[in-house]
């Protein structure tokens, strides 16, 4: 039965590095130059959801876990750094640490209770308890509830950046992603994530062989989550706002289609998909709903014809590593 | 008027009736997710829009070919039930031989599209829809007022999920529907047409979310987002409950609604939050629901 | 190796599992009112072949000709209904039905089946049983339990894999006696079994299989001359 992904091509890890390599430099290159053709912004807050698109793809592609709450470690991220910036009036890098530590705490409970169930249930499970923390941010004061916190101030990274500037927030922003990229590719092809990938082919085999199991995937689910606070402490800045948009199930679904649509297990897949689709959701912005009918469409034909993604195809194409 | 606990015995029937209602929508539409699930091996995340449908569907009968709510509760299952055979013929049908996660994928992003149509047409606020003339008033009990419309919830939906129970436990028909749950492919070697079971009983399955709709069209107003938060409680219902068992789950469902009724009179702010914590609670001690098999 | 006269025709019959080529061509037939046997070791493809006719395993190649018409692009259900039963070696109790909603299962597909009183009749273990949960009963009763449900089908063609594995000697023979009576009223049987010496007191004919084809073919009355030829196929 083919799995929720077709693994990545194992065979020719060596040999094709070289591809990831070139595209990462191919990435820094554009992403270089793109501040002087498009909006920062807009580049602010794609590279944001790519690095939250890679986080969830941590867990969907390597460790073969669907998710349906990220939004909970994203918003709830987001919430705390913007909190942490406004009201306590904390530097942004101590704010950042502050929003991505609470999404690892977030991880570590949810992935604690979720862990326990296999396949649907775990996804069923991380829809309700990311609804339940909805439900609390809704009704918590200090989130603000239906206005959020607004006006979250930037301020001087490590008391010299002046992060009002946009360049110098889309350098750093920029760079933060980055190296999180590496560092996920890093944790991919360490022997952990070894284990993780060889749970995914064949759980059995591996509880046979004596790995504790349960522990592995508890450790990618929170390192998964921790990212993916990052990168909703990241846009709490960016954005300098906190909502309940961030919260709601609807974020979930849209991160689980970026990294469908550019593809599952790969690399640079979700960084392809999470451009993709902020790019689409701001052309098509002013056609209300249709967003939300188009992108439910482009997950339809994805699972039923398109389930290597964007990047899948191309890598699969190529035979190379993407 | 009486008072229990300080709270006086009007509002707290109040909140049970309340409770009880919520919970027969929980167990409607848990028992149609058990069904899909037993034959399909798929979570039917669209359920909360064929709901929503079936609402939708009661309301433009009413609208445009003037057919009430007495015929709405028939035609709109059937109407809805047909999407849903379409929905498997074409979609679902092509992923049988894959991970059922896809298939979670694919309902998804169909309650996505369905939710969006409709919100697109109909806007996001709600539309009313009437309670029946013969449904009208109620009975005043004493310790509570009974709203006729809100009995006839209750009655109607405890006999749906009784008479489906019977249905697939006690029934030759049902005989099939469990042998081809637990070994599709030996039923089939038997001569029974499997896939055509298959794509009835997600039909059926969808009628029973669109029945529900048009139940609650008087109740909640009718509007495209109804079903999407409902459902996801409904998944912490069938997480706590087990999928394995029809009774399990028509239980699990009028339970958590009265526990919720009961939390808005004592506890109100952790109302919206309580099945979550059951949930949760329910998952550290006792992983596989409580009515469920090991999975 | 088209026999006009056959009611069950295979010619080289090819089967996957996945990506594994279990069946390399296997070429035999059954005429009407036989029991024929497929003798083999563990693995050579036996029960493969069976489910193989039955169009249980989809990927197949080949023909399967039964009653004079094509079998091979086939789903399971439109072969049984063309009058063909499985019994497979598992067994297949379900355990959501009891007894008698087991009996009833497997559709009618030929006027003609045997009904209940006469499959209480061949096994009258059944009949007290009635209520029980499937899986409930003993292996004996179970495997009398999948043996019957098929009788009443009315297909002519049955196939049966290792109907005697895991049972004690006295189940043996009651299930040897009914094969006799069910070949007695004209039923066809392609059985599949390990324990040749079962194997020998109902099949009229034999075919051994190695590796993924038929080697070897006896008549009951060549069993004797040919023992220790057989003993070396199956490695006894």
């Amino acid at each position: 039965m083919e799995r929720v992904l077709e693994p990545p091509i194992l065979a020719h890890r060596r040999e094709t590095a070289w591809s990831l390599g070139v595209a990462f430099a191919v990435t820094v290159a554009l992403l270089i130059v793109a501040p002087f053709v498009i909006y920062p912004i807009f580049l602010m807050k794609a590279l944001c959801f790519a690095l939250f698109a890679c986080a969830f793809n941590l867990l969907i592609g390597y460790v073969g876990l669907v998710s349906f709450g990220h939004a909970l470690f994203f918003g709830w991220a987001s919430y705390l750094t913007a909190h942490a910036a406004k009201v306590w009036g904390l530097p942004p890098e101590l704010a950042i640490v502050i929003g991505t530590a609470t999404a690892a705490v977030l991880g570590l409970v949810a992935g604690g209770l979720a862990i326990r169930r296999q396949g649907i249930y775990f996804a069923m499970i991380t829809l309700a308890l990311a609804q339940m923390m909805f439900f609390f941010a809704l009704q918590a004061k200090f989130t603000g509830g239906e206005d959020g916190i607004q006006g979250v101030p930037r301020g001087r990274l490590f008391g010299i950046f002046d992060l009002n500037g946009e360049m110098t927030m889309y350098l750093f922003v920029l760079v933060v992603v980055l190296a999180s990229l590496l560092l996920i590719y890093r944790i991919i092809n360490s022997p952990f994530g070894e284990v993780l990938m060889a749970i995914r082919e064949n759980e059995q085999r591996a509880v046979s062989l004596g790995y504790k199991v349960e522990r592995y995937k508890l450790v990618a689910f929170v390192l998964s989550a921790t990212l993916a606070g990052l990168a909703g402490s990241l846009k709490a800045l960016v954005f300098q706002l906190a909502s309940l948009t961030d919260v709601h199930w609807t974020m979930s679904g849209d991160v689980l289609l970026m990294t469908l649509l550019g593809g599952l297990g790969t690399v640079f897949g979700p960084v392809v998909g999470a451009f993709l689709v902020v790019a689409m959701q701001s052309y098509l912005a002013p056609f209300g709903q249709w967003v939300l009918v188009i992108q439910g469409a482009i997950f339809v034909v994805c699972v039923l014809a398109f389930r290597r993604g964007i990047v899948g195809e191309l890598a699969h194409a190529l035979r190379v590593r993407l | 008027m009486f008072e229990i606990f300080g709270i006086p015995s009007q509002a707290l029937f109040g909140q049970l009736l309340l409770g009880l209602i919520n919970g027969s929508f929980y167990a409607l539409l848990s028992l149609g997710l058990a069904v899909i699930f037993g034959m399909l091996n798929i979570i039917n995340f669209a359920h909360g829009a064929q709901y929503m449908m079936g609402a939708f569907a009661a309301y433009l009968l009413l609208q445009h070919a003037g057919i009430g709510y007495w015929e709405a509760l028939v035609v709109a299952p059937i109407v809805v039930g047909a999407t849903g055979v379409l929905v498997e013929r074409l979609l679902l049908k092509h992923l049988r031989k894959l991970d059922p996660l896809y298939g979670l994928l694919l309902t998804f992003g169909l309650a996505i599209v369905i939710e969006g149509l409709f919100r697109n047409s109909y806007g996001s606020s709600g539309l009313p829809y009437q309670v029946p003339e013969s449904l009208r008033g109620g009975h005043n009990l004493g310790f509570m007022f009974l709203p006729n419309y809100r009995a006839w919830v209750i009655v109607l939906s405890l006999a749906v999920c009784l008479a489906t129970w019977f249905a697939i436990e006690r029934t030759r028909l049902g005989s099939y529907l469990r042998a081809a749950t637990e070994n599709p492919v030996l039923v089939r070697a038997f001569g029974i047409n499997v896939p055509r079971m298959v794509t009835l009983t997600y039909g059926f399955g969808v009628g029973l979310a669109a029945l529900a709709g048009v139940m609650a069209a008087p109740i909640y107003n009718v509007s495209p987002q109804m079903g999407s938060d409902l459902i996801i409680v409904v998944f912490a219902v069938v997480v706590i409950g087990g999928m394995g068992s029809i009774m399990g789950a028509i239980l699990t469902g009028f339970t958590l609604g009265i526990v919720e009724g009961l939390t808005k009179v004592f506890f109100p702010e952790a109302s919206n939050t309580v099945i979550f914590v059951i949930m949760a609670i329910v998952l550290l001690i006792r992983p596989a629901g409580f009515f469920g098999r090991t999975a | 190796m088209s026999d006009t006269r056959a009611l069950l025709s295979v010619s080289e019959l090819e089967a996957w599992y996945g990506e594994s080529h279990i069946l390399h061509g296997v070429t035999f037939d059954v005429r009407p009112g036989e029991v024929v046997t497929l003798l083999g070791r563990n693995g050579v493809g036996k029960t493969t072949t069976l489910k193989a006719i039955m169009g249980i395993i989809e990927k197949r190649t080949g023909s399967v000709r039964f009653e004079g018409k094509e079998l091979i692009e086939l789903p399971s259900d439109a072969i049984a209904r063309r009058g063909i039963a499985f019994c497979p070696e598992e067994r297949g109790i379900f355990a959501s039905l009891d007894v008698k909603e087991n009996l009833l299962l497997p559709l009618q597909v030929r006027p003609g089946g045997l009904d209940l009183d006469r499959i209480f009749e061949l096994f009258p273990n059944l009949r007290e049983r009635l209520g029980s949960q499937g899986t409930k009963l003993s292996g004996g009763e179970q495997q009398m339990l999948a043996i019957g449900r098929i009788l009443r089908t009315g297909a002519r063609l049955l196939l049966l894999d290792e109907p005697t594995e895991g049972l004690a000697p006295v189940i043996i023979e009651q299930i040897g006696r009914t094969i006799g009576t069910l070949k007695a009223q004209g039923f066809t049987i392609l059985l599949v079994e390990q324990n040749f010496r079962f194997a020998a007191t109902v099949a009229d004919r034999y075919y051994v299989m190695e590796h993924g084809h038929v080697v070897d073919h006896f008549a009951a009355a060549e069993l004797e001359a040919n023992t220790e030829k057989l003993h070396d196929y199956l490695g006894v």
